[in-house]
């Protein structure tokens, strides 16, 4: 039995569809290029060094400095406590909006908010509040508890952080899973003779096990990829990302940033891959049945007032740790002079160029961002509809990125692209340019977009492109007149996150922004870390006035234009 | 090309196709189709027909051009086609779901294709507003499709193949998302709109009566081949298997051997009580005989003595199950009132006339 002929006809048809043909050549070169590539260089770098060929040197060294052994372990230390508990918290939140009753308003609206915050804020703004509240001249430490001495930096300071900034993630992820538990499979349980809290244990929580390893796997990796808070708030706790970062910026030890790069690189594939593969399909296979009917909600005093007491101090700390920002902005001396004052924003454009950070950020992310969305879509919808040779090289590159921390992505296009492609000098005019840069932020976002655009399109039936293409449509009238406009939503949606992503994005960018852009983010940063939080906290105010604004806009162009509009309308 | 004018239907032929897939559970490779030779009439309505699995599908997905066929070639009005693309293949499809675009209204469903051939506009709306009153959907031309009723959609999908005027209109199970009723009247639509325009189909189904009701011919495959094909009437009468009598159909089998012959037919033992079968075949010895359950009698007088079982009434039938020798028979005793209505543990007789019997070697 051979499969020669089918396979040889499909390549005919492929050939015959030039268009089609046409993205898939670049879009394997693109991917090759700027994802591939500048790991496998990395690679290469920690084992070859041009005097000594072939060599393990490079990661002996590292592993013989106690500062690199304890970077590993703080890492590892923080990833897990943080892993733990933003996936305990994010149960506990997605919990109570599925299965208690609440009874407020208030308290869906802070949900929301909490579940939106994170999307829209840099990743590190939570470190700079953190330091404001609690810090040596912390509002609440020094002023409210009278702690003269508090130490905000280290393992504890990063650990809470992230939590606060990674437990949303964890939310979402949990309110889709509990959202498809059949409530009937619980009641029979009640029936059976189970109290509220033996149904919890033995039918509930054994059904989101996977779940929970999925969430705890993608938070840790998140966390130890994170390189801004540890930046700012980790003080002389070093993490790996910092590390190297530390090592390429400051010792321009490049080899040993490259061995460095591959143990952080190793450590985050090997979670992903156990999540991607292993978790995430034992996720859906437990839980694929839809509810059937609605749940009875929870309405015992004794489980509903304990839960949304501690879920709404939690959201009201986060509330507050972020309100805390604009106000870090607005006074004159934080922590001891309290009038309220403009000169920081002021100053933000007067002598900080704000300006031109702020065009600089906005115009990249600007361009990033369709070239990301259209990118991601073509992507979903080659994976999802298509079949051809090269889907599966396509589909894993492309998810891949996701597990690149941003430090080694930068490090890979520092070896990568400095001397052009593979020191040639090939393409070398790229580096130290925006081109870089908003390569950079495609990369960064791109399995965030192609991830929402392939489950968006799982959720159309396959026949209605297949129809189009029976009626007489090539590839590309198929896209441009059925696929995209059936996803519109979402691809305004990838739009949208992919634009906030890039400027809000910081880890690879740091290591590859040249004097002539200045980022906002990359400001903010390095105020922050010269302690000039007013000035830090007016950039990260505008910032975070920006990405609110677009995701409003979006919402807002959503509910207005998009598909799903006519569809409600008749339901 | 104007509206009233008509496209001559075109043939199709497959050319010993197979096609091999791989069963993602063991990874080996095996036939989903195995050397499938068929020759359609051009205007013909043809129904693969089968158990789920059979190949049907994947023998259509191969003639619209989703599926490549490993051996073989098919051919579309004499031309070969196994290199075309679907989009360059003669053929419209109607699709089990539909696949209605959601995001355009009725007219602009159906005027897809149309528009894709770069036909003048007035064109376009003439041929679509005539296909839409063939479907009798005239009304409805402004309204979005998640707007119409099941039935009404499975128009849009039939008016939205049919408008490009295909040299064979493809259909997959194109019914199986409609109730009951509703499908055994699209079904009689589906025939009328084909025979009206002379076009040449391919039906998949699953639903044998459904194959019964609407084709010239029924190809039913099993396991990726054919296990027969011919007329309905030829299907049902002179089933070549177990496997087709009983797919057809519901279906007794009366073990029994051949002790002699007169005339047309055979003289068949069953259970020691000889009975005539009408049989092409000149078989001896041991047979089966492959009886209906409208075409036997049960009276206190006949053939074979038999034991009841089960007595039911359906409505239109008297239900039976009977024991004749170790073997059951189900009967449908069309119309009973009035007749003896067996009771269960009763004794009784069947019998049946020669030509409604139809003998098969085992």
């Amino acid at each position: 039995m051979a499969r020669a002929q089918s396979a040889s006809l499909d390549r005919k048809k492929l050939f015959g569809d030039p268009v089609m043909i046409t993205t898939i050549v670049v879009l394997i070169t693109f991917l090759t290029l700027f994802i591939l590539y500048p790991l496998a260089i990395l690679l290469v770098d920690s084992i070859y060094s041009p005097e000594g060929g072939l060599t393990l040197r490079f990661f002996q060294e590292s592993f013989s400095k106690y500062t690199f052994i304890r970077a590993i372990t703080n890492t590892l230390k923080v990833g897990f406590l943080v892993g733990i508990l933003s996936a305990l918290v994010g149960l506990l939140f997605a919990y109570v909006e599925v299965y208690v009753k609440v009874r407020t308003k208030f308290m869906g609206g802070l949900f929301k908010v909490v579940s939106m915050l994170p999307v829209v804020s840099p990743p590190f703004v939570l470190s700079l509040s953190m330091i404001m509240l609690f810090g040596k001249a912390g509002i609440i430490t020094r002023h409210l508890l009278g702690i003269y001495d508090n130490n905000v930096y280290g393992f504890w300071g990063i650990a809470i952080v992230q939590t606060m900034t990674f437990f949303p993630v964890c939310y979402m992820m949990f309110r889709g899973l509990l959202k498809n538990i059949d409530p009937s499979m619980e009641e029979a349980a009640r029936d059976m003779g189970a109290s509220r809290w033996k149904v919890f244990t033995s039918v509930t929580l054994p059904l989101l096990l996977p779940g929970i390893g999925n969430a705890f796997l993608v938070t840790f990796i998140e966390s130890i990829a994170d390189f801004a808070n540890p930046m700012i708030i980790g003080g002389s706790y070093d993490t790996l990302a910092t590390t190297i970062y530390l090592q390429i910026t400051g010792a321009y030890d490049k080899n040993g940033a490259c061995a460095m790069a591959v143990v952080l690189l190793c450590i985050t594939m090997i979670m992903f891959l156990v999540q991607k593969f292993y978790l995430e399909k034992k996720t859906a296979a437990t839980l694929t049945g839809k509810a059937s009917r609605a749940r009875m909600l929870i309405e015992d005093k004794s489980v509903t007032v304990p839960l949304t007491v501690f879920c709404s101090m939690i959201a009201l700390f986060v509330v507050m740790m972020y309100i805390c920002v604009p106000f870090g902005a607005l006074f004159r001396t934080w922590g001891r002079d309290f009038t309220l004052t403009t000169r920081w924003f002021e100053q933000v454009f007067t002598r900080y160029k704000g300006f031109k950070a702020f065009q600089d950020s906005f115009i990249l992310s600007l361009i990033a961002a369709p070239i990301t969305a259209l990118l991601s879509m073509i992507i979903s919808y080659l994976v999802v509809k298509r079949k051809f040779k090269t889907k599966g090289f396509i589909e894993v590159v492309s998810m891949l990125a996701m597990a690149v921390p941003g430090t080694v992505l930068g490090i890979g296009y520092i070896r990568g692209f400095a001397g052009g492609v593979f020191h040639s000098g090939f393409m070398q005019g790229i580096y130290g340019t925006g081109v870089i840069l908003v390569i950079v932020f495609v990369v960064r976002s791109l399995p965030t977009g192609t991830r929402s655009g392939i489950s968006a399109l799982r959720q159309i039936d396959k026949s209605i492109e297949e129809s189009a293409y029976d009626m007489g449509a090539n590839s590309l009238k198929v896209f441009t007149s059925v696929t995209l406009p059936l996803i519109k939503d979402s691809f305004l949606s990838g739009l949208v996150t992919a634009f906030v992503r890039s400027i809000t994005a910081i880890s690879a960018i740091i290591l590859l922004v040249t004097p002539s852009y200045l980022l906002i983010t990359v400001q903010i940063n390095e105020f922050a870390e010269k302690g000039s939080y007013g000035i830090a906290c007016a950039f990260a105010t505008i910032l975070i006035a920006i990405t609110y604004g677009s995701v409003l806009l979006m919402n807002f162009i959503i509910k207005h234009f998009g598909t799903s509009r006519k569809v409600k309308e008749v339901e | 090309m104007s509206g009233t004018q008509k496209k001559e239907p075109k043939g199709v032929r497959l050319d010993h196709i197979s096609k091999i897939y791989k069963n993602p559970k063991t990874g080996k490779d095996f036939y989903a189709v195995h050397d499938v030779e068929l020759d359609i009439e051009p205007g013909s309505f043809v129904t693969l027909l089968g158990p789920s699995g059979c190949g049907k599908t994947t023998t259509l997905r191969m003639i619209a051009g989703f599926e490549s066929p490993d051996e073989g070639e098919i051919y579309l009005g004499g031309e070969p086609i196994n290199e075309l693309t679907p989009n360059k293949r003669d053929t419209a499809m109607v699709f089990q779901s539909y696949a209605l675009f959601p995001h355009y209204n009725v007219f602009d469903n159906v005027a897809y294709g149309l528009k894709l051939r770069g036909i003048p506009k007035n064109e376009i709306r003439e041929r679509v507003t005539n296909i839409l009153k063939l479907v009798e959907l005239s009304d409805m031309e402004q309204r979005m499709t998640n707007q119409l009723s099941g039935g009404q959609q499975q128009r849009v999908a039939l008016a939205r193949a049919l408008v490009v005027e295909p040299g064979v209109l493809l259909f997959d199970e194109p019914l199986s998302n409609l109730d009951a009723k509703l499908r055994v009247q699209m079904r009689t639509e589906i025939r009328r709109i084909q025979q009206t325009l002379g076009i040449t189909a391919i039906y998949v189904t699953h639903d044998q009566s459904e194959a019964m009701a609407i084709s010239d011919n029924i190809i039913l495959m099993k396991g990726g081949v054919i296990a027969q094909m011919g007329s309905p009437t030829e299907m049902y009468y002179h089933p070549n298997s177990e496997f087709v009598a009983d797919f057809i159909g519901e279906c007794n089998f009366l073990p029994c051997s051949v002790i002699g012959r007169e005339g047309q037919d055979a003289i068949a033992e069953v259970y020691g009580h000889p009975v005539r079968v009408r049989s092409e075949t000149t078989a001896d010895g041991k047979a089966e005989i492959v009886l209906r359950p409208e075409a036997i009698e049960i009276a206190e007088q006949g053939q074979l003595p038999c034991r009841v079982e089960l007595s039911c009434f359906m409505g239109s039938y008297q239900n039976y199950h009977v024991r004749v020798g170790d073997t059951l028979v189900k009967i449908a005793d069309n119309c009973p009132i009035g007749r003896r209505i067996f009771q269960v543990g009763e004794e009784a007789y069947i019998s049946f006339r020669s030509e409604c019997a139809h003998l098969l070697e085992v």
